[in-house]
């Protein structure tokens, strides 16, 4: 092999606008073949434009939408190799589960024999754990058997990349989580190209190769998960994947790849730079739950007074609050096993691993948008 | 105000029950209740100018309908894809034409069609190579004309009640699974926007059959039930009359009612 192999989708210099409004612009993105890609961002972000860019239902106002190297331009959903499964399902009414699923089977030409389609329908209703269900009418189906329908109905045509538009969002939590499972295992049987669109961002970590972070209709970072999690490229995505911190200060001074930040409450600490900063810069340093360290009083970087806490077991969760800055979340899961925990109202200083804390430009406008929901209320 | 309800409903139908209980009536009066009896039914039946008008309205009725049903369909089909000012100024057309009176509709229509026909058929017989060229008159044509028009809007109008309620993903689900524009628009828009099509289709029948305004305009020498109803009349009241017309009001009824069930049915099992 010289050659890389031919991505299964790639949008080139992709833009979007209905009339004066801007939905997505400036899109690049490759997805390799055989990969599980989510498309992440909040409600409006221009997510599920994308998605639809890619199924056809939307034709791109600027660049390319290529699929398995071919320029989609023109080209309508029904002769893309691409299969939707759509957020409310989109199952036809009138039709019984086995023709909802056979029906992208009947369009094939040449023909397939009524043998053929109904083996194929069967095989396809058996993967998703329905066989047996054909005959049923769509409304006789729980939600979480309507999902599996639509799943088949697409994956029996064999796509070259499956679309998922919030697949999950209608479902409870546990049924959530095994069809997150069962999503992962059937991507890696079929060798299939899965992308999936998402505002829950717990889903794109677990379920995901790639995460393909948006915000206000661009890309802000693609990645795997855990260079989403541990290595975020903007305070946005900081905020947005995972529970964070968000601390102000100024920066004193800077030495390669770390600055030196005095934050809001007068305490020096040292920070891995993210952006060009440079001194007297406003900005905002965020420290994960998990990087904090509680300490008797005396010894971290940070003092502050407990405020609440969550025993959960093998963890607990902190909210401290730190003059000047305001309450911190903490998930401490050492102390926790020690029996350590730390009462209400008990002063406690915070420690933190040297590379713990993300330096970023402060920015009013991007990143605090889901601060209000962190903010949760916890009660000891 | 309990019994001013009563008094409108009372209003309303006790005419109607009356002729209802005098088609029953024994006797040869209108006027007086002599015994029961269904023997005017049996009169009705056999008259045969009665059967004759029968036919006409049956024919008319079905006829105009099936037409109303596929233009009307076809035009708020097509309307679901105009721009909005465009659909707006459409819409505004239909309502007139339910809302316009059957008087105006029956003039209008009768005045168009004499001046059309007065245009047409010398041109007709100029051009037409036989010796007698056909022409154009009033008569089925006509009337099925005039009352395809205005249930054509009312099919339309209940057909685009019917498509704005359909899932627009359903549509694209269709053509996502392969399926062209003509046959997702078989398989898929058809079937769900179907019992809205037959409803109007028994609405549009029941208005034509029950017409007597338009009809009368427009219809030339022919009869159609409402216009012998009228013809009768003139002679005298006889439990006759009462008898046939209680069968047009339960046909009448009985359409109606199943256009009804038609148009829940497929808002529940949604």
């Amino acid at each position: 092999m010289t050659t890389a192999p031919i991505p299964d989708i790639e949008f080139r210099g992709v833009a979007k606008r209905y009339g004066a409004v801007t939905a997505v612009s400036g899109i690049n993105l490759t997805v390799p073949p055989a990969a599980f890609v989510a498309l992440l961002g909040p409600s409006g972000c221009g997510k599920t434009t994308c998605l639809r860019m890619i199924g056809g239902f939307e034709q791109p106002s600027e660049g390319q939408v290529l699929i398995r190297g071919n320029d989609m331009a023109g080209t309508p959903p029904y002769r893309r190799p691409v299969n939707m499964v759509f957020q409310q399902y989109a199952l036809f009414p009138h039709l019984d589960v086995e023709n909802n699923v056979s029906y992208g089977l009947r369009q094939q030409r040449p023909r397939l024999s009524a043998r053929e389609i109904s083996l194929k329908a069967g095989e396809a209703l058996a993967m998703v754990q329905l066989a047996g269900y054909g005959r049923r009418k769509i409304h006789e189906l729980s939600g979480g058997q309507q999902q599996r329908v639509a799943l088949a109905r697409a994956l029996v045509n064999k796509p070259a990349v499956l679309l998922l538009d919030e697949p999950l969002a209608a479902l409870d939590k546990k049924l959530r989580t095994d069809m997150q499972i069962e999503l992962q295992n059937l991507q890696r049987e079929l060798g299939i190209t899965f992308v999936l669109v998402t505002h829950d961002q717990e889903e794109a970590l677990s379920m995901s190769d790639f995460v393909c972070v948006m915000n206000r209709g661009s890309i802000v970072q693609v990645g795997e998960p855990s260079e989403i999690y541990h290595e975020p490229a903007d305070l946005f995505v900081a905020d947005f994947v995972g529970k964070t911190n968000l601390l102000t200060g100024k920066v004193t001074g800077s030495s390669g790849a770390s600055v030196d930040v005095r934050l809001a409450d007068g305490s020096m600490i040292s920070a891995r730079s993210r952006g060009n900063l440079v001194a007297g810069q406003d900005i905002s340093v965020s420290l994960r739950p998990e990087a904090l360290r509680l300490e008797a009083p005396g010894d971290g970087a940070l003092k502050g007074i407990v405020r609440n806490r969550i025993f959960l077991g093998s963890t607990a969760e902190y909210a401290i609050e730190v003059p000047a800055l305001g309450t911190l979340m903490a998930t401490s899961s050492h102390q926790a096993a020690l029996g350590g925990l730390f009462e209400p109202g008990e002063p406690v200083a915070i420690g933190f691993a040297d590379g713990a804390p993300l330096a970023f430009p402060a920015d009013t406008k991007n990143g605090q948008k889901q601060r209000e929901t962190k903010d949760v209320e916890i009660v000891s | 105000m309990r019994a001013f309800i009563v008094a409108v409903f009372a209003f309303l139908y006790l005419p109607i029950a009356l002729v209802v209980l005098f088609s029953f009536n024994a006797g040869r009066h209108a006027s007086e209740l002599t015994g029961l009896s269904t023997q005017w039914y049996g009169k009705a039946l056999s008259n045969p100018f009665l059967i004759e008008a029968l036919k006409n309205s049956l024919f008319i009725a079905t006829t105009s309908a099936f037409l109303a049903a596929v233009i009307g369909t076809a035009a708020a089909l097509g309307l679901a894809r105009v721009g909005l000012r465009t659909r707006a100024i459409f819409d505004a057309l239909l309502g007139a034409a339910i809302v316009v009176p059957g008087v105006v509709i029956g003039i209008a229509t009768l005045v168009a069609l004499v001046q059309l026909f007065g245009a047409v058929n010398p041109v007709l017989a100029s051009i037409w190579p036989g010796d007698t060229a056909p022409r154009l008159a009033l008569g089925y044509g006509s009337i099925i004309a005039a009352h395809g028009l205005f249930s054509m809007a009312l099919v339309s109008m209940i057909v685009r009640t019917r498509l704005a309620t359909l899932d627009r993903s359903l549509v694209e689900a269709s053509s996502d699974l392969y399926a062209t524009p003509f046959t997702t628009f078989r398989s898929i828009v058809l079937p769900q926007v179907m019992p809205a099509i037959v409803a109007g289709f028994l609405l549009a029948f029941t208005f034509s059959f029950d017409d007597f305004i338009v009809a009368f305009f427009v219809a030339g020498s022919q009869t159609t039930l409402p216009i012998y109803v009228f013809a009768s009349i003139r002679r005298g009241v006889t439990p006759e009359i009462n008898a046939i017309a209680t069968l047009v009001l339960c046909a009448s009824v009985l359409m109606v009612l199943l256009a009804q069930l038609l148009l829940r049915k497929r808002t529940r099992s949604h």
